[in-house]
C-alpha cells in the first residue's frame, strides 16, 4: 500500500513558515500594548491617561458654592461674565484646602489693561481706557470695584452693552425697529441692568401685530404669514428677531 | 512508488551516512534529519492552530474584557467649540489659562492656544502678530492707515478628518469617540511628522518629553462637565464650548444665529472649530 508523501521542499517551507507566524505573533504580543484597538488604531488606555489629569481651574460655580455673597454682587455687574479665576488665578488647590492654599488677589494697576487698555483692534463699545492718561500711577481699585465696575456715566445707547445685539440688528431686516418697538426698557434698567430687567414679547400675538395677514397692507414687502403657520410654537422658536433672515 | 523513488533521490545527497530512523551511537546531538523530523511531527498542531484562526498571542496572554459597560459611539458627545471674532478683546487669558491648566512651558515658543492680532491696512497686505501668544498684551499697532483690525483665537481645529492622525506612523495620535484629537505621551516617537502635518501650526514638539503636544479641549475637564480652561476664563464669551449633538448645547445657539467659517475648508480637514463673524482674510 502507497501512502502520499508530501514533498520535502513543501515540509521544509511550512516549518519556516510556522516559525516565522510564532516568532510573528510572539513578538506582537510582547510589544503591541493590551489596549491598542481597542477601539481604534491607538491605545484605549491612553484615553483613560488623559481624563486623569489634575484640574486646575475649578470653575466659578464652584467658587460660588461658598463665596455667593461676592457671587451675587458680580452677577448683576457688568463683569457678570469674567470668571472669578480671570483675575484670581486657579483655584482647584484653594477648594481642596481652603486653609492654607489661598487664590491671588491682584491689586496693582497691571491686570486691569490687559482688557481695558485701548487697543483699535478691540471691539467697538468694549469699554477702554488709554492707561498712560488715565488717573496715572493709581490702582484702577482706588476708584473702581472689580466686582461690580461702574461705568463713569450711564450708558444713553442700547448698544453701548448689548453691541452683538444691535450691530446684528443693524444689518437684518429689522434694521428700521427701534429696541424700544418690542422691548419695554424701564429708566432703572440703565443703573441697574440685572436688577430690572427689560420687557420682552410673551406670545404670537405680538409678531402678527406686523406679520399676520390682516395686519400688513396688500402691497407691503413685510412677510405675511397665516395665522396656523406657528402651530404650537412660539415665533421665537424659529426666527431669531434681531436676524430674523437667518436659516430657521 | 514513484514518490517513494523521488523522495529517495532527493534525500541521496543531503542525507548524513546514518539510516534516519536509527541515529549512530557516536552523532550525540540530533541530526538534521531528525530535527526536521520532529518539526514534521509538530506540524499538525501548528496548521491546526493557524487554521482555527487563533493567534499564538491569545495562548500566551489570554485578554480581559473591559468590565464596565460600554457607551455606544451614538451616544456619546461630539465636542467642539466656536469663537466668536467680533467679541473677542484680545486679552490672552484663554493662552495663560491653558499654559496654567495644562502645565505648558511657559516660553513664547510653546503653547497650545494663542491670540493673533490682525491689522488690515487700507493699502497692502494684511499683518498678523502674536507676541508670546497675547499673553502680555500686543504692543502698539504700526502706523499705517487701517481698514480694519480684529483678534483670532487659534487653537487646534480638532479636525473630524484630520491629516495628524493619518500621518501618524505608530498610532500615537488619535480622534477619541467623542471628536477630541488627543496624543498618546507614552506611544509617540517623537517623528514630528504630525507637526508637519497639521495645516493650522497646532502642534509642537515638547522639549522635555520628546513628544508632539497639543490642545486637547481639556479633556481630563470636560469629561467631568467642566469647561475648557480657555473657555472658562473668557471674560466676553467669545469662546463657546459644547455638543454637537444636543439641541439644547451653546454652541448650537452661536452656530445658528451667525455667520460662521472654518479656517482651511478647501483642505477638507472639517475642523470642529468655528469662527463666528470672521474675515474671510483669516487663515
Amino acid at each position: 500500500m502507497s501512502t502520499v508523501k508530501v514533498p520535502q521542499q513543501l515540509v521544509v517551507l511550512s516549518v519556516i513558515g510556522v516559525v516565522v507566524l510564532s516568532v510573528f505573533f510572539g513578538m506582537r504580543t510582547l510589544f503591541v500594548p493590551e489596549s491598542f484597538g481597542r477601539y481604534g488604531h491607538y491605545r484605549a488606555d491612553a484615553v483613560d491617561a488623559a481624563r486623569a489629569l489634575p484640574i486646575k481651574f475649578a470653575g466659578a460655580k464652584t467658587c460660588a458654592e461658598c463665596h455667593d455673597d461676592v457671587d451675587k454682587t458680580k452677577s448683576q455687574g457688568f463683569h457678570r461674565h469674567v470668571s472669578c479665576e480671570v483675575c484670581h488665578g486657579p483655584g482647584a488647590g484653594h477648594v481642596e484646602d481652603p486653609g492654607t492654599i489661598k487664590p491671588t488677589a491682584p491689586r496693582e494697576r497691571g491686570l486691569c489693561p490687559l482688557c481695558h487698555n485701548y487697543s483699535p483692534s478691540r471691539p467697538t463699545g468694549f469699554p477702554q481706557i488709554v492707561t498712560a492718561q488715565h488717573s496715572p500711577g493709581k490702582p484702577c481699585m482706588t476708584c473702581h470695584k472689580p466686582h461690580d465696575p461702574v461705568p463713569p456715566s450711564t450708558p444713553k445707547e442700547c448698544s453701548a452693552c448689548h453691541r452683538g445685539i444691535w450691530s446684528q440688528k443693524q444689518v437684518s431686516r429689522h434694521a428700521s425697529l427701534e429696541c424700544t418697538t418690542c422691548h419695554e426698557v424701564p429708566k432703572a434698567h440703565f443703573t441697574n441692568p440685572r436688577g430690572v430687567a427689560v420687557g420682552k414679547p410673551a406670545a404670537n400675538t405680538f409678531c402678527e401685530q406686523c406679520h399676520s395677514k390682516a395686519a400688513a397692507p396688500k402691497e407691503s414687502t413685510i412677510p405675511q404669514v397665516a395665522a396656523e403657520h406657528a402651530g404650537r410654537y412660539l415665533c421665537w422658536d424659529c426666527h431669531y428677531p434681531h436676524f430674523p433672515e437667518g436659516k430657521p | 512508488m514513484t514518490l517513494r523513488d523521488n523522495e529517495g533521490a532527493g534525500t541521496g545527497p543531503t542525507a548524513p551516512a546514518a539510516p534516519v530512523a536509527n541515529p549512530g551511537p557516536e552523532a550525540p546531538c540530533m541530526d538534521r534529519r531528525q530535527f526536521i523530523d520532529l518539526l514534521k511531527k509538530a506540524m499538525p498542531l501548528g496548521v491546526t492552530l493557524l487554521a482555527c484562526g487563533v493567534p499564538i498571542s491569545d495562548l500566551v496572554v489570554k485578554e480581559e474584557k473591559p468590565a464596565k459597560p460600554e457607551i455606544p459611539d451614538s451616544e456619546l458627545p461630539n465636542y467642539a467649540m466656536a469663537v466668536d471674532i467680533e467679541k473677542c478683546i484680545g486679552c490672552g487669558r484663554c493662552a495663560a489659562a491653558c499654559k496654567a491648566e495644562n502645565k505648558v512651558i511657559d516660553s513664547p515658543h510653546y503653547v497650545r492656544t494663542w491670540v493673533e492680532r490682525y491689522v488690515i491696512p487700507k493699502d497692502g497686505e494684511a499683518q498678523v502678530d502674536s507676541p508670546n501668544a497675547g499673553i502680555d498684551g500686543f504692543p502698539d499697532q504700526p502706523p499705517v492707515d487701517i481698514l480694519k483690525t480684529f483678534f483670532v483665537p487659534k487653537l487646534c481645529n480638532h479636525c473630524a478628518n484630520p491629516p495628524c492622525v493619518q500621518v501618524c506612523p505608530v498610532g500615537a495620535t488619535f480622534q477619541t469617540r467623542d471628536g477630541v484629537v488627543l496624543v498618546d505621551d507614552d506611544y509617540c516617537v517623537g517623528c514630528r511628522y504630525c507637526i508637519q502635518a497639521c495645516p493650522y501650526g497646532a502642534r509642537y514638539l515638547h522639549p522635555e518629553k520628546l513628544v508632539a503636544d497639543k490642545c486637547t479641549f481639556c479633556y481630563h475637564r470636560i469629561t467631568q462637565g467642566l469647561l475648557p480652561a480657555c473657555v472658562e476664563v473668557c471674560p466676553t464669551e467669545a469662546r463657546v464650548f459644547g455638543d454637537l449633538k444636543k439641541q439644547s448645547s451653546p454652541i448650537q445657539r452661536i452656530l445658528r444665529f451667525n455667520p460662521i467659517m472654518t479656517l482651511k475648508p478647501e483642505l477638507n480637514t472639517r475642523p470642529k472649530v468655528f469662527y463666528a463673524n470672521a474675515d474671510q482674510e483669516i487663515t
